[in-house]
């Protein structure tokens, strides 16, 4: 990016504020987030805390308004209708014309409503956006029952916001054990039955036929494809979300499902980039998604991009992939992404602790012994360790010596490390157990699985 | 039919269930209060002991059934459900009002005790049996303090109930308020001997190293005096940089500390309220070295007057001690640092005014282990960890960053850790060699807020 340039990028999320970020890092270059979403940059997935009174708005902004002023990146709170990709040009929803030089499209997703009859009747609604959650609070106020279609993240989240106001809650899910489809069945089981205890119902196996208003064209009811009808005046659609690509049909951009992008987040157009959840990639990378719609990747994304853009021509690689979520009070952790269902080709060393709720699963290759990933409930592992693990194609045998040195827990916190270890032997009989338990400074320092700020 | 039915029924955080315990012990609570209310003004016709203890101890019963009903009702991650949508934990009506009471209390006490009389007097029973001496106004606020950090112990025993870390921290806070706050100073006076507090050091009890205390000490004490001078100055000069090299700060100001026992307990429902911003970082660092070097040049000065036996400085140095005493001892750590927590957050005191954490917090950030990981690329900027930090530091800033946080005013409470969703920040011990350190898993700039 040449300092008397123009970089615009479109969406303020995650995705949008890494690349000004990184791109002011290495550029002079002027700078300019536009989003119509809301005013600066905010945490998405803390929006439920603000609901809950955890937070307020304002403690869920990252950067402070001095941050903008001393990094110069300009910010406008506008809708962007149109893009003329031939005069290079925005059409903002206020009037306004926008030039740029490079245009980054990061505009997120929206939820996906799959056509159920009733989905446009007043108290249904998904949860992305700020907009999203300040519809919540209208259309919860004062309500009895809410009903919740989907069981993955945004689902239990919603659950957990309508709890803490003894809103009664059933989740419609369609999978036998909530989010069966990622989570595997023991640890799904662990999470279904954390989610009943704290006042959820959960329809299991069943999915939404139809909403039903009442006189004044509010929801009333849901009835489900099994037949059951669910009295409720809120229905949350939690069936995932979608790339947010709707403003761009006319742009001359390749679009499918999002906006079609190389390695490098090249649109069919010159100097036209798109980033984060709104992308898709032509030919991802093995086992990878062609969408990948987490705060994590989003960030990646953006990294990657401003490189790009800075000169240095890199394509995107993921790396081992990783996430985290919460379920009330269930912390979950992954590293490496695996199926739900093992199959033949895996197998894992499986812990927990039933009352506690918390378990450990390391998953690997039966016939390489090849780590491929690491499940944890309630357990917390080092991110840089599991990286190192995964990235290095550790074999179950070497990160059994090492696993002490993961843990990431809190200091006098019971450690279950030995439980691992010990179903290690007895499955392999042949090996011994490490001398001396795995010390993370050391392997630290051995690995050098650190970065000093001056040079990164 | 895959239909499951959950077995739970009363959801967390209504209103109105809690049932006969919590409407008991509010009951217990508005009536020890009332009769607290008759102590203080000396009604003859009920005897001052009777409606004092009795007042104090039905506070007690009742705000402990309160506490056990409400904190179990939430489960351990909805404890701060609705903490900025409460007037008494959002700087409401109510909480200015408490603010008053509170600030009022410490004003009559440091300058109207007068005006305590009838509480101080119903204290007298205990204080004979303890002490063996009638009760003053020192007594009526160490009683109530003690009692405050531990009624509001169990408070935060029972928020945290998930947490071992929490469980043996609050533990070790209420034990040496408790024991040596309360029962050994008293126990001393009992046996005759100069009142002493083993878990007060200089700079914050900063008479400890006067030399008119010394004397006193050990003109009064003989040996057990002289332990008493030779424990603070160990404790102030090899014992404090020895414990923060290896544990960070917080081996005092979140396990031993009285100060930080009262913010941790009674304060803990107020640490949202502490200011974040760069702004009160500022006037930050401006105030509480300021302080410290107050305290250092107003011991110096005594010291040398003593030296000098009075004919250098005369008036001066006693000057300086008194200063300190009014503006620093009494209203900056007691009205402002203790009476403003339902506004301004329950560090006040500890992050703009205590020389011990100037002095740890220097200790801390330069010759110490101890420092709060991130966890690689884990961070959501969610801002929990910033908001919930009780001394304001912006934590959310370095964990965004994958950076360790290293800052001299971290007085390792671990809230941080325990309230973030993703189980980002762990505090720990380790070695000096790259304790800056970042994580290799995020791009970071050099960003530093404080230059």
């Amino acid at each position: 990016m040449q300092e008397e340039q123009h970089l615009v990028i479109i969406g303020n999320g995650i995705a949008g504020i890494t690349l000004a970020q990184q791109v002011r890092f290495g550029s002079k270059c002027r700078i300019t987030l536009v989003s119509a979403e809301s005013a600066t940059h905010f945490s998405r997935p803390a929006l439920m805390y603000v609901y809950m009174g955890h937070l307020r708005y304002e403690d869920i902004l990252p950067y402070p308004g001095w941050y903008f002023r001393e990094k110069k990146l300009e910010q406008q709170h506008d809708r962007v209708l149109r893009i003329d990709a031939q005069a290079k040009t925005l059409q903002l929803q206020s009037g306004e014309r926008l030039s740029y030089d490079v245009l980054a499209i990061a505009s997120g997703s929206v939820a996906a409503f799959y056509n159920w009859p009733g989905q446009d009747i007043a108290g249904v609604q998904g949860l992305v956006s700020l907009q999203d959650l300040e519809q919540m609070e209208e259309n919860t106020q004062g309500i009895q029952e809410a009903v919740l279609v989907g069981g993955g993240l945004i689902g239990v989240e919603m659950a957990e916001m309508l709890r803490s106001r003894g809103i009664a809650v059933t989740i419609l899910v369609r999978d036998k054990l909530y989010w069966n489809s990622v989570l595997p069945e023991d640890e799904a089981r662990l999470v279904t039955k954390h989610i009943q205890e704290h006042g959820v119902e959960l329809l299991l196996e069943d999915e939404l036929q139809e909403i039903l208003p009442d006189a004044q064209g509010r929801v009333q009811r849901v009835r489900t494809k099994r037949g059951k009808e669910l009295p409720c005046q809120f229905v949350g659609i939690a069936t995932g979300v979608k790339p947010n690509v709707a403003f761009l049909e006319e742009s001359g951009l390749d679009l499918d499902r999002g906006i079609l992008v190389n390695e490098y987040f090249e649109t069919n157009l010159p100097q036209i980039y798109a980033l984060g959840d709104c992308a898709q990639f032509r030919q991802p990378e093995a086992k990878a998604l062609t969408i990948e719609q987490q705060w994590y990747s989003a960030r990646l994304h953006g990294e990657t991009l401003a490189k790009n853009l800075l000169g240095k021509r890199s394509p995107y690689r993921r790396g081992p992939w990783f996430n985290s979520a919460k379920f009330f009070d269930i912390e979950y952790q992954a590293y490496g992404l695996v199926p739900s269902a093992l199959g033949d080709e895996l197998d894992s060393l499986y812990w927990q602790h039933e009352a506690k709720k918390k378990s450990i699963r390391l998953i690997y290759n039966r016939q390489s012994a090849e780590l491929r990933g690491v499940i944890l409930l309630s357990v917390r592992y080092r991110h840089d360790l599991c990286h190192h693990w995964l990235q290095n194609k550790y074999t179950i045998h070497e990160v059994i010596k090492e696993i002490s040195a993961a843990n990431f827990d809190p200091e006098f916190f019971q450690r279950y490390e030995q439980e691992l270890q010990r179903q290690y032997l007895k499955r392999f009989p042949e090996k011994t157990a490490p001398a001396k338990p795995g010390n993370w400074w050391k392997l630290r320092h051995r690995f050098g699985l650190f970065s000093d700020t001056e040079n990164c | 039919m895959h239909t499951t039915t959950s077995t739970y029924t009363p959801p967390f955080n209504s209103e109105s269930s809690g049932g006969a315990l919590k409407t008991i012990g509010l009951l217990l609570v508005s009536l020890g209060l009332l009769a607290l209310l008759v102590t203080v003004f000396s009604i003859d016709a009920l005897p001052t002991a009777v409606t004092g203890l009795g007042g104090t101890a039905a506070v007690t019963i009742g705000a402990l059934l309160w506490i056990w009903v409400t904190r179990n009702q939430k489960s351990v991650a909805g404890q701060n459900d609705g903490v900025w949508q409460n007037g008494m934990t959002s700087r409401g009506t109510i909480a200015w009002v408490l603010g008053v009471v509170l600030t009022g209390f410490y004003v009559l006490l440091y300058w109207y005790p007068a005006a305590l009389q009838g509480l101080i007097e119903a204290m007298d029973p205990l204080s004979l049996w303890l002490r063996d001496r009638p009760a003053d106004q020192w007594f009526l606020y160490g009683t109530f303090y003690t009692l405050a950090i531990l009624i509001m112990g169990v408070h935060a025993l029972l928020k945290y109930r998930n947490s071992q870390y929490h469980i043996i921290r609050t533990l070790s806070l209420m034990f040496f308020q408790l024991c040596f706050a309360f029962l050994i100073p008293a126990l001393l006076l009992f046996l005759n001997e100069p009142e002493f507090y083993f878990n007060y050091f200089w700079p914050l009890k900063y008479d400890y190293l006067f030399p008119s205390t010394i004397d006193y000490l050990i003109d009064n004490g003989a040996a057990l005096g002289v332990f008493m001078v030779f424990w603070g100055t160990l404790f102030t000069f090899i014992a404090t940089p020895i414990l923060t090299y290896f544990y960070g700060k917080r081996w005092y100001c979140s396990w031993v500390c009285g100060c930080g026992g009262l913010a941790e307990t009674a304060g803990d429902p107020y640490r949202h309220l502490s200011d974040n911003s760069r702004k009160a970082w500022r006037w930050e660092v401006a105030i509480v070295y300021s302080v410290l070097g107050f305290i250092i040049l107003t011991t110096l000065l005594l010291w040398l007057n003593s030296w000098s036996g009075g004919s250098i400085l005369g008036g001066l140095s006693w000057g300086f001690s008194a200063t300190y005493a009014f503006f620093i001892g009494a209203i900056f750590s007691g009205v402002v640092g203790v009476g403003f927590y339902p506004l301004m957050g329950n560090r006040v005191w500890c992050r703009y005014g205590c020389p011990m954490a100037a002095y740890l917090g220097i200790l801390q950030k330069h010759f110490s282990r101890f420092r709060i990981t991130t966890n690689g690329g884990q961070c959501i900027s969610c801002g929990n960890c910033s908001t919930y930090c009780e001394v304001g530091i912006d934590v959310r800033h370095y964990a965004q960053q994958g950076k360790p946080i290293i800052r001299a005013s971290c007085v390792g409470c671990g809230i941080c850790a325990h309230v973030c969703p993703r189980g980002v920040l762990k505090l720990e011990n380790g070695p000096k060699e790259k304790r800056y350190a970042a994580t290799p898993l995020i791009k970071r700039d050099e960003l530093h807020i404080l230059s």
